[in-house]
């Protein structure tokens, strides 16, 4: 039987020939992604802005205008009707209502009252009302939670490898996270707490492939003390390639059924994770590698001197077991 | 790497065996639980995984205690409490002040000064150091004022016994398993399985129910009423029954509290069959309620629910039996949820709701199928991936992913972890990124044996020179998942959780079951060469 192979054996690209028009690619998408986010900005959920998103099943499809002109009119701001996957299913949206903390809870009571006095056969699928107070302690939570993620990945990376390494990783994880939100402003889909678990899960998973390939390098700069650092990096990323091709593709692969066919309440988790694997995937080769060429690594930075790099020489390190992690 | 002594391969097997054991609970369906054998019950009771409320159904609230409230109630109390100490001590004080946040008054004979100063400092100080309140005196005038840390300490109380208010009062709803947990200093998240209708939930612990029986003040004038200025020892309040903007005006001290009740119950009213609410008070209650309406037959008293007026009766004779009845406009509902309410005991504070996230069951049990279905396509498919790239190695490395899969869920059932939607989708993530640490074993093989090693020394190495980038490559994800783990709420832990778990199975399934199943076919087949 032959195998699939998706990287052919000895293959050799050239990656680091493409490096500037990479990264003048990258820089233009990430600045792309930060004007976006700032002016067309994210549509964020309820968790984040607060007010409420109550999800029905009717029993046929209903009369949106006035279901719309029913609940608008309840004085607690302009309510937003989208079908959700069938006609008779619809989401609507309510701006955070004025009066206090307790004001969104009350609204989530009329809001209720009035759906079932319209279509009494309404089923309430899911309900959420978040106060104005908590959404701003699930923002700020959220969005410290990704900045310590990044942070606490670039400072281990530092300390395994060396500190050019550690700073590839964040501009790394800068770029991914970046993409991924302009991907959000640009669709306009719903910025909610599960799209900042992907966001969390994205930061830990693009850099496997960042790591791995970093591994890879300081293992030949060890082993090729002559070879110039621009084609050493070019062996590396070529003998982890096939690695990297397969990890990604069964990655994308397991998270392309759960898209397809699982739950549409997490399509926007599943699809965060999607372009951030896709993403990660590229930025391990073009971003993560090229820094390590304009932070000047050489065969220099792993010389036994060091006493960080010599306690991350795994390969020679025996005592080692995979399975204690 | 290759050498696996028998203990080791002994050691593994249990340890995969065990875990897959510790799954099995779990994948029964809820449906055949009445038909199992005790033994078997009272096992899926203490190993199975437990369902969030995305994927059961069920209403999430966040509650949050109004401080401010706990403060004003606070200095009422310290007023009563220093006005009760002065007359013992026949102390006139005048000026009774509780604005501003603090407690002051004016001691109109300078000469026992003294003497009310240190009576108010002895109610100041609940344990030695610890001030609850601060005094000063200035002039006639002695001022209390309420210090941080007896503030903290007083809603540390008041929460604890919210909790148990409401614990108690979910509980008379029947067989709900709630979860009723203290977040932060002033908050209580509650989540109830199974319930559709939260609305009924929060009417039941979002009221205080602070029940008093006070007699009106029948001298009080419409222009009074109106103006909202009560008399000295009065007060006006809102009248449910006579329409908006009713009042009533109320003398200030009750004759009866809600601490005096004994039992409360729903019942019918015996002439119109309207519902009503029965209280029967305990000893020191029913003696205050007789001697009261002894003395004021023929006069009317408010029964006043959480400072809003119900209803204000006449007292026609004097009622010694001990028990009254609450008449409004009731429901059979409503009426049971205030009798819940009363025989539960007020709230200390009043709370209100923060957060509500309610998911019905028929949207959780669609969630919970098409989960399941993805989780076995995306399965499949990477399976099917592993077996056309890597062969023979990859029908170990698919049974290293089913291994994987069933350790996930035994690990998850043996601490009874929390499944989520979004912990489905980082099962399904787990599964495709599960095989990375065999890719990179199985990649670094082909890449030995193009070298030009020979078939033991390329697996040797393989295995050798792949761990310390599966060790670092893992470590990054754990550094998210923990993160998450601490600054999420809810779903997003259960997402955590299963990353976490997946992570230590998919490292212990590649290095150690892989790894062995290779040794053994090596040892077995002596094969000469690799087909990778």
């Amino acid at each position: 039987m032959r195998l699939l192979k998706l990287v052919p054996d000895n293959t050799n690209i050239d990656f680091m020939k493409w490096r500037n028009i990479a990264l003048i690619l990258s820089i233009v998408v990430t600045v792309a992604s930060i004007a976006l986010v700032f002016t067309r900005g994210l549509n964020w959920g309820v968790d984040f802005v607060g007010g409420q998103s109550v999800r029905v099943t009717f029993a046929q499809a209903p009369n949106l205008d006035q279901l719309r002109s029913r609940v608008s009119g309840l004085g607690l701001g302009e309510a937003s009707l989208q079908e959700f996957g069938a006609p008779n299913v619809i989401a609507i949206r309510m701006p955070l209502p004025e009066g206090g903390e307790t004001a969104a809870t009350r609204a989530a009571t009329q809001v209720r009252s009035a759906i079932t006095a319209l279509h009494p056969e309404a089923r309430f699928d899911a309900v959420e009302t978040v106060s104005g107070k908590v959404s701003e302690e699930l923002l700020r939570s959220g969005a410290l939670a990704i900045a310590l993620a990044m942070l606490g990945i670039a400072i281990y990376i530092w300390l395994r490898f060396e500190w050019q390494f550690g700073v590839g990783a964040l501009v790394t994880l800068f770029h991914d996270v970046w993409m991924t939100l302009g991907f959000f402003s640009l669709t306009q889909l719903e910025f909610n707490l599960n799209v900042v678990a992907a966001i969390l899960t994205i930061v830990g998973y693009s850099l496997n492939d960042t790591v791995v390939i970093y591994d890879r390098i300081r293992e030949d700069l060890r082993k090729y003390r002559k070879m110039e650092i621009v084609p050493l990096i070019n062996t590396s990323l070529n003998e982890t390639l096939s690695r990297t091709m397969v990890t990604s593709v069964s990655i994308l692969l397991a998270l392309l059924a759960l898209l397809l066919i699982g739950p549409d309440v997490i399509f926007g988790l599943t699809i965060a994770i999607f372009i951030g694997i896709f993403v990660g995937t590229y930025s391990s080769i073009y971003i993560s590698s090229p820094i390590l060429v304009w932070l000047r690594v050489n065969t220099g930075s792993f010389l036994p001197k060091d006493p960080v790099s010599r306690s991350g020489r795994g390969p020679r390190n025996e005592s080692f077991d995979g399975a204690r992690v | 790497m290759l050498n696996f002594p028998a203990w080791k391969v002994w050691g593994i097997t249990l340890l995969s065996a065990i875990c897959v054991l510790l799954a099995v609970p779990s994948m029964i369906p809820p449906s055949a639980y009445p038909n199992l054998p005790p033994f078997a019950q009272r096992i899926r009771n203490a190993i199975h995984v437990n369902l969030g409320l995305d994927l059961a159904g069920g209403s999430h609230l966040l509650l949050e205690a109004d401080t401010s409230d706990l403060g004003r109630q606070r200095l009422e109390a310290m007023e009563d409490v220093i006005r009760g100490e002065m007359r013992r001590e026949r102390i006139q004080i005048a000026e009774v002040s509780t604005s501003g946040g603090q407690f002051s008054f004016l001691v109109s004979d300078p000469t026992r000064l003294e003497t009310a100063s240190q009576k108010a400092n002895e109610q100041s100080s609940a344990t030695i150091g610890q001030r609850d309140w601060d005094v000063s005196v200035s002039g006639n005038r002695i001022t209390m004022r309420p210090t941080a840390a007896g503030l903290d300490r007083a809603t540390d109380q008041a929460m604890e016994v919210a909790r148990d208010v409401i614990d108690r009062r979910i509980n008379a709803l029947g067989t709900l398993e709630p979860t009723i947990i203290r977040q932060g200093s002033n908050r209580i998240m509650v989540q109830v399985p199974g319930l559709q209708d939260p609305e009924a939930l929060k009417r039941l612990i979002g009221r205080t129910a602070r029940l008093e029986f006070k007699l009106v003040d029948a001298n009080v004038g419409a222009e009074q009423l109106q103006s909202g200025r009560a008399p000295i020892g009065s007060q006006i309040l809102p009248y449910a029954e006579g329409g908006p903007n009713a009042r009533i005006a109320v003398k200030r001290r009750a004759i009866i509290t809600g601490d005096m009740i004994a039992d409360a119950s729903q019942g019918f009213d015996q002439q119109d069959g309207r519902p009503i609410v029965q209280i029967r008070f305990d000893g020191n209650g029913s003696r205050r309620f007789a001697r009261v309406t002894q003395e004021n037959v023929n006069k009317p008293f408010a029964i006043i629910l959480d400072n809003i007026v119900i209803s204000a009766p006449n007292i026609e004779e004097p009622i010694l039996g001990g028990t009254a009845q609450i008449r409004g406009s009731f429901t059979v509902e409503t009426a049971n949820q205030l009798a819940i309410s009363l025989r539960s005991g007020r709230l200390p504070v009043e709370l209100h709701v923060v957060e509500e996230r309610t998911v019905g069951p028929d949207l959780g049990a669609d969630s919970i199928y098409w989960g399941v279905i993805a989780s076995i396509a995306a399965t499949l498919a990477v399976i099917f991936f592993m077996l056309i790239t890597y062969g023979r190695f990859g029908v170990y490395t698919t049974v290293g992913l089913i291994l994987n899969g069933l350790m996930i869920l035994g690990i998850m059932a043996l601490f009874n972890a929390t499944l989520t939607l979004p912990g489905i989708a980082g099962f399904v993530l787990t599964i495709g990124a599960a095989v990375d640490a065999n890719v990179l074993i199985n990649e670094r093989i082909r890449e030995e044996q193009r070298r030009g090693r020979r078939l033991h020394d390329a697996l040797e190495t393989g295995y050798k020179e792949a761990q310390t980038a599966i060790f670092d490559a893992n470590i990054t994800n754990v550094i998210a998942a923990v993160l998450m783990y601490v600054f999420g709420s809810g779903p997003v832990r259960g997402f955590a959780v299963v990353l976490m778990i997946g992570i230590i199975t998919s490292v212990f399934t590649a290095v150690n079951v892989t790894r062995m199943l290779v040794a053994l076919w090596v040892r077995r087949a002596r094969p000469k060469e690799l087909h990778i």
